[in-house]
């Protein structure tokens, strides 16, 4: 879980505010984005919803695993 | 059949919709009033919550704000969606694992204090109030734009159907109907949008298309990006460039606390919580998290298209135009005073980010100051300068250069030149926006009385007939007070934004999170963190927004902290206060700490 936070704040603040200029000077082939640009505005948002698919996804499982270990015990 | 005509076909339409689902899934229990029975299915709740969440202000107001903002637009765009993975993983499922109704109810029970329900209740009934006079108010600029009643009428017939449905139907009937409200809200805004991506870069998907190649070759003849092309088009005119990263007051700094506010702010909104206790169990509330931020991110990755393109078009439309050239949407549009144009005498249009700019609208101006200034206007151009006034150089000072940023969305579906009854769509969706989050906002409000106050600290042994009752005479109090300021707007109606997030950061949010993933937390360091997170915050906003104090800088930062970024020091503060004290106080209950326990099993 906190991998998937460390993932919130790199793409978003991270990449997209922190280095976001930095970033800028290349863009995506084939596209007019800045890429820093492309974060904050696109890349983040589409993160963010890959980031609570895995985390719904996996907790979910996790949940089951529990439930059907207590009981068997 | 005209705009009119369509229009009215149109909200009629969708608003005997939203009765109709009122009147099927009427309510009798308490239950069935705040969290809708439990039984929403995980699809839908994510739906409703992504109608609840977005607002007139996301669906009339965004697109325009990043229209203008260019880069700095996105701490919107990240912020508001942000905080939705905050809220997935770090609160929903824990919060609806404990099976309350409220927010303030659990901060009540988990820090075993009154006080700290109260101080609660009071965050949550503020909170939702500034943010639901503005739902009201941009009811009522809806209907007065697109049916020509005035907006007191208007905000009198939205107060009506949301007062009906509301008490009706409780949390089930909002729910329901925000699910019918997604649809109507999310289609009105993709057809123009992506009608006008096609126009101009010919890409169905307008976050292709803001990528792409224009269509159109430019005077040299060669096709450009999209977004080269508007930087080099924002260059020449003398504004910033458009995918510029820091300029001006947006900092480094200020961009990273800002989005940081919104997202945190996000994460702790009663309203959105608050949707996460009416699914069946915790698996459903993660789901519905994801449903809602998908559903949420369709309308947010095609906002910065529709900002884009928008902006591309309305600079190219309007240089260089005549007065018998400019375009139609601008005719109709100059009628509402959200853009003007004032010559300086040569009769071609410019649109530009310096002081030769002829472009306008009339904000906040009444329509007699606004005639004497294009009188003298005319005068002033007329007499060679000689008389007159300079009507540009006046609303130059007014800060009234450039069009009303609403009329991006308003007018896109014009500039687009698609048929009325599309414009007439999108009037339908601007009220559904409106109209879903004001009924889940007046929800909380009326939760937050009936159950929280009455029920749990005044009257504990009410019935749940007499709670219900309470319940719906708040919510009908509540629509009343909300239209009011709906009719007068506080004038400040713009900036509280600022403080609902600030505050929702620097209280709920570090409150709930503690709450859970520290046990040892107890109440004492829990209220001084909560009370001095919000009296600081509050104190700086007052201070800079109403009192036009000096920006702090804190020796680090140059251009000061923007009111809107403090929330981020103020949960910060709130923080360490916590931390701080909590060694020096006794520890909760252990019967709290064992349902933390439990409540956080399985962890990852």
């Amino acid at each position: 879980m906190s991998l998937l936070l460390f993932c919130w704040f790199f793409f978003s603040l991270g990449c997209g505010v922190l280095w976001a200029d930095f970033l800028n000077q290349w863009t995506i082939p084939g596209t007019g984005f800045k890429l820093g640009f492309w974060f904050a505005q696109q890349g983040s948002i589409l993160a963010f919803v890959i980031i609570v698919f895995i985390y719904a996804h996996l907790m979910n499982r996790v949940d089951k695993a529990e439930s059907q270990s207590n009981s068997n015990a | 059949m005209s705009i009119l005509n369509w229009t009215y076909l149109f909200v009629g339409l969708s608003f005997s919709l939203y009765l109709f689902i009122a009147w099927r899934v009427r309510v009798k229990d308490t239950r069935g009033f705040y969290v809708a029975g439990r039984d929403v299915p995980a699809y839908a709740n994510g739906m409703a919550t992504a109608a609840d969440w977005m607002s007139a202000a996301s669906f009339i107001s965004m697109a325009g704000l990043i229209s203008t903002m260019g880069y700095a637009g996105s701490v919107y765009l990240m912020g508001w969606t942000g905080g939705f993975v905050l809220l997935a993983l770090c609160l929903a499922p824990y919060l609806r694992k404990l099976g309350h109704y409220t927010v303030p109810e659990f901060i009540g029970d988990r820090y075993e204090s009154n006080i700290a329900r109260v101080i609660a209740i009071i965050c949550a009934v503020f909170i939702s109030f500034t943010y639901v006079a503005g739902q009201m108010r941009g009811v009522g600029v809806v209907f007065s734009r697109f049916l020509n009643v005035d907006i007191s009428t208007g905000v009198f017939i939205g107060m009506f159907i949301v007062f009906i449905y509301a008490t009706l139907g409780g949390m089930k009937g909002i729910t329901w109907t925000q699910v019918a409200q997604y649809w109507v809200l999310i289609t009105a805004f993709l057809v123009p949008t992506i009608a006008i991506s096609i126009q101009l870069t010919g890409h169905i998907v307008p976050s292709i298309g803001m990528g792409a190649m224009l269509i159109q070759p430019d005077v040299v003849g060669q096709t450009n990006f999209l977004l080269n092309a508007l930087d080099g088009t924002l260059t020449d005119f003398g504004w910033h460039a458009y995918t510029e990263a820091f300029e001006g007051k947006w900092s480094k700094f200020n961009v990273f606390a800002t989005a940081l506010t919104l997202m945190v702010g996000t994460a702790g909104l009663p309203h959105v919580i608050v949707r996460f206790y009416t699914v069946k169990n915790v698996q459903a509330a993660r789901w519905s998290a994801f449903w809602a931020l998908l559903f949420i991110s369709i309308l947010y990755l095609s906002a910065p298209s529709l900002a884009s393109f928008s902006r591309y078009y309305m600079i190219h439309t309007l240089n260089g135009s005549s007065s018998e050239s400019l375009p139609n949407w601008f005719h109709s549009w100059e009628k509402t005073g959200l853009i003007l144009w004032l010559d300086d005498g040569d009769g071609i249009v410019r649109y530009s980010g310096d002081n030769t700019n002829e472009i306008f609208r009339s904000g906040k101006l009444g329509s007699k100051e606004l005639e004497s200034i294009k009188e003298n206007h005319q005068i002033w151009l007329a007499s060679g300068a000689s008389n007159g006034i300079d009507g540009r150089q006046l609303l130059l000072d007014k800060k009234l250069s450039g069009p009303d940023r609403d009329i991006i969305m308003l007018a896109a579906p014009e500039m687009a030149s698609l048929s009325n009854w599309i414009i007439a769509f999108v009037a339908a969706g601007g009220l559904a926006a409106a109209l879903s989050t004001a009924s889940g906002l007046l929800l909380v409000i009326s939760s937050s009385i009936a159950n929280d106050l009455y029920y749990r600290t005044l009257n504990p042994k009410a019935s749940q007939k007499n709670q219900l009752l309470v319940g719906r005479v708040t919510i009908a109090i509540a629509v009343v007070i909300a239209g009011y300021f709906g009719l007068n707007p506080p004038g400040f109606v713009g900036q509280v934004v600022a403080f609902a997030f600030g505050l929702a950061s620097a209280s709920f949010f570090p409150a709930i999170l503690l709450g859970i993933f520290n046990q040892r937390v107890g109440t004492i360091p829990a209220i001084c963190g909560m009370l001095s997170g919000i009296s600081l915050t509050a104190y700086y906003i007052i201070h800079c927004v109403f009192l036009n104090g000096d920006r702090w800088t804190l020796g680090l930062i140059e251009n000061g902290i923007t009111p809107e970024a403090f929330g981020m020091i103020g949960m910060l503060v709130n923080f360490t206060i916590v931390i701080l004290l909590t060694p020096f106080f006794s520890p909760p209950s252990d019967r709290i700490k064992a349902k933390i326990e439990a409540v956080r099993s399985p962890e990852v």
